[in-house]
């Protein structure tokens, strides 16, 4: 069955917790002892009505304070499909959650309260989801049982939008009108709005068509592991173990192997369930070539179309997500596919402000959720895509060369060089 | 399911590290007899770690109501048995959907020193680029399965004809009531007498999780293949641990709570 994965975004109480709660209980995912424990807590906390924010918020601090702290998944099924929800907080580390939450995500979910209409919340959030390139966001314009389930409302907040979409690169955006507390439009479509004519949010998530996404592209297989056996029978086996992480790749291809740039063929592709003649995006294979090469772990066999940028040199936009600033010079480890190597910090080039995505060039640091332009020099030629064309040969992580925490997440844009 | 997975992911390579069993002594036979065939068939090494030795030894002190659960003490044995091995990693088949807590948890998860998850400051898990570095002393509890949910476990093992312990098919069995589980009739596990345990009586149940003998309860079931357990799975309306963890009813943070202290 198609699984999509949706992250949900939203400020503090426009009802995102509430929301998820409703799509599960109403899609009739909730366990009735997880909901009798959920009844139980409003009960404890005085609450007069059942918090369904309550079946996602699983951390006592938070069951206590009435927030999220940290993202949260979920997971739930329809006939039609698989859905895995990354819930992420609003307020707490906002950016660095709502990154991890959409760094794996297909569509965004962001929530707007239909009394506040559009915020800088919202153009945060939105904006993220565009500078993470996700295909797909819908804002879910919330309480509308708070402002008499009126369309003239509904229509001013989509106008509003329409202004900040336009430097958004988001193929599709698409409004829905709902009350999660109530449960207008989010399984059902509510007679309480019959001027709405599109689907009910569960509807559209069922129904959003995937398929353009991630693109063809060329071959690109990032060595994980190189296999030699040496065991009886398999004593010349020889083979390249990954993880296909762009186009596809078939026996009888001719590939290029970086960083040394030999061309060789593809002389069998395997796996523990047998032979497989063609192997594409997210498949783990070993491949087997037909010259004796040198290739190590982090090294790329690649189509030989187009080649991803060899380069030392890295433009990237990296999320900052530590305590202490990025500072130009800073040294640290850098993890891209299945390579580690030093990076060193060149210069910090802009900080982009999420609300507006206009560029502060007058920066020499990157503070703790901010996102900016960094240039880094690294350890080894690393060989990437930018991430606009490759979510997988385009991420990358930084970690702390003493605390070995993450630090950022990055983006490459391409070389620096 | 984990280690079929790993065999699959070294293939043609044997899987390179060993398996650890935390044997708190309570064990289902049957379990028993499933662990050694497969540690036969993969060819892995087995490391018993030993709830009772760690008992025998001093280090850690048994509750003395008669038949009480090791879950808890089975903790200590864990991280003791990971820093004699200098583990880097120990994969769990934890899942996300199981509970809470673990909805909350990374996939590669640190433990500090002392073994202890501290949910408030995990690392950011962008992609899927995992940070497999830990400074000395701390290691990973790693869920490859965090994704999964139970019915896609049970789908998977369907399509793979994966070799399962027979107890997780609908069988004849004695059990009791115990705080509205049912619970195996057995040496450790009970019925106490004056504590509210039911009467023994027999029939037919399964488990939908598989742990010490004193706190793993029974479904009722007649799911006796992976289709029919499939398709019980997919209706039912009560939560694996819920229904069948008595170690998780302690109170809604029971297993935060044991996360918090170094349990997997």
């Amino acid at each position: 069955m198609e699984l999509l994965r949706i992250a949900t975004a939203g400020s503090v109480d426009d009802g995102k917790s509430t929301l998820i709660g409703r799509l599960l209980y109403d899609s009739k995912q909730v366990y009735e002892d997880d909901l009798a424990a959920v009844e139980r807590a409003s009960l404890q906390r005085g609450d007069d009505y059942v918090d369904l924010a309550l079946l996602t918020d699983g951390l006592r601090a938070e069951r206590e304070q009435g927030i999220t702290i940290d993202v949260a998944y979920r997971y739930f099924a329809t006939p039609r499909r698989k859905f895995i929800v990354a819930d992420t907080p609003g307020h707490v580390q906002h950016t660095r959650n709502m990154v991890t939450g959409c760094s794996t995500a297909d569509l965004v979910v962001v929530l707007v309260d239909a009394r506040n209409g559009i915020t800088e919340q919202t153009r945060r959030h939105v904006s993220l989801a565009s500078l993470l390139r996700i295909g797909h966001v819908v804002i879910c314009v919330n309480k509308m049982d708070l402002v008499g389930y009126d369309e003239k409302r509904f229509d001013a907040i989509r106008s509003e939008f329409a202004g900040f979409a336009a430097r958004l690169e988001i193929a599709d955006v698409t409004f829905i009108p709902i009350s999660a507390l109530r449960g207008d439009n989010v399984v059902e479509r509510s007679t309480t709005m019959p001027w709405y004519a599109g689907a009910a949010l569960l509807r559209h998530l069922e129904e959003v068509d995937l398929a353009g996404d991630g693109g063809p592209g060329d071959l690109r297989l990032p060595v994980q592991w190189v296999v030699r056996p040496r065991s009886l029978g398999r004593h010349d086996f020889r083979g390249y173990a990954g993880t296909v992480a762009g186009g596809s790749l078939e026996v009888g291809d001719e590939v290029t192997v970086l960083p040394g740039g030999q061309s060789t063929g593809v002389e069998a592709i395997e796996s523990a369930d047998g032979p497989i003649d063609r192997a594409v995006p997210a498949m783990s294979v070993v491949v087997r070539l037909a010259d004796d090469l040198d290739v190590a772990r982090g090294d790329m066999i690649c189509g030989r179309q187009t080649l991803p940028t060899v380069s030392q040199d890295l433009a990237a936009m990296v999320c900052w997500m530590d305590q202490a600033p990025l500072r130009t010079g800073a040294r640290l480890h850098l993890k891209h596919t299945s390579r580690w190597t030093r990076a060193l910090v060149q210069g910090v080039r802009y900080r982009l402000d999420v609300n507006t995505l206009e560029r502060e060039g007058s920066v020499t640091a990157l503070d703790l959720n901010d996102i900016g332009r960094v240039d880094l020099r690294v350890g080894a030629p690393l060989f990437f895509d930018a991430y606009r064309e490759n979510r997988a040969t385009g991420s990358f992580i930084l970690v702390d060369e003493a605390t070995s925490l993450t630090v950022a997440a990055g983006m490459m844009l391409g070389s620096s060089a | 399911m984990l280690l079929h997975l790993a065999a699959k992911a070294c293939w043609p390579l044997p899987i390179p590290f060993p398996v650890v069993h935390v044997d708190t002594g309570h064990n289902f036979d049957e379990v028993l007899a499933f662990r050694d065939r497969r540690v036969a068939q993969f060819g892995v090494r087995l490391i018993v770690a030993s709830v009772q030795e760690s008992i025998d030894r001093g280090e850690i002190v048994e509750d003395p109501v008669p038949g009480a659960s090791r879950n808890r003490l089975q903790t200590h044995t864990l991280l003791q048995t990971i820093a004699a091995n200098r583990f880097d990693a120990v994969l769990g088949g934890g899942r996300r959907d199981e509970e809470k807590a673990r909805a909350k948890e990374r996939v590669f998860s640190l433990r500090d020193e002392f073994g202890q998850w501290d949910p408030r400051a995990q690392r950011p898990e962008p992609w899927n680029l995992y940070n497999t570095r830990h400074r000395p002393g701390e290691h990973f509890r790693v869920f490859p399965l965090s994704n999964w949910t139970e019915l896609d476990v049970w789908q998977y093992i369907g399509r793979e004809g994966l070799d399962l312990p027979s107890i997780y098919f609908a069988h004849e069995r004695e059990v009791f009531r115990r705080d509205g589980m049912l619970l195996a009739v057995g040496a450790f596990s009970g019925p106490r007498d004056r504590s509210g345990d039911g009467q023994p009586f027999v029939t037919s149940v399964r488990y939908r999780t598989v742990g010490d003998m004193t706190c793993t309860a029974a479904i009722e079931s007649s799911a006796s293949t992976v289709e029919e357990v499939i398709a019980e799975t997919a209706v039912t309306r009560l939560s694996e641990r819920g229904e069948t963890r008595a170690d998780d009813r302690f109170s809604s943070a029971a297993m935060e709570d044991r996360k918090r202290e170094g349990y997997f």
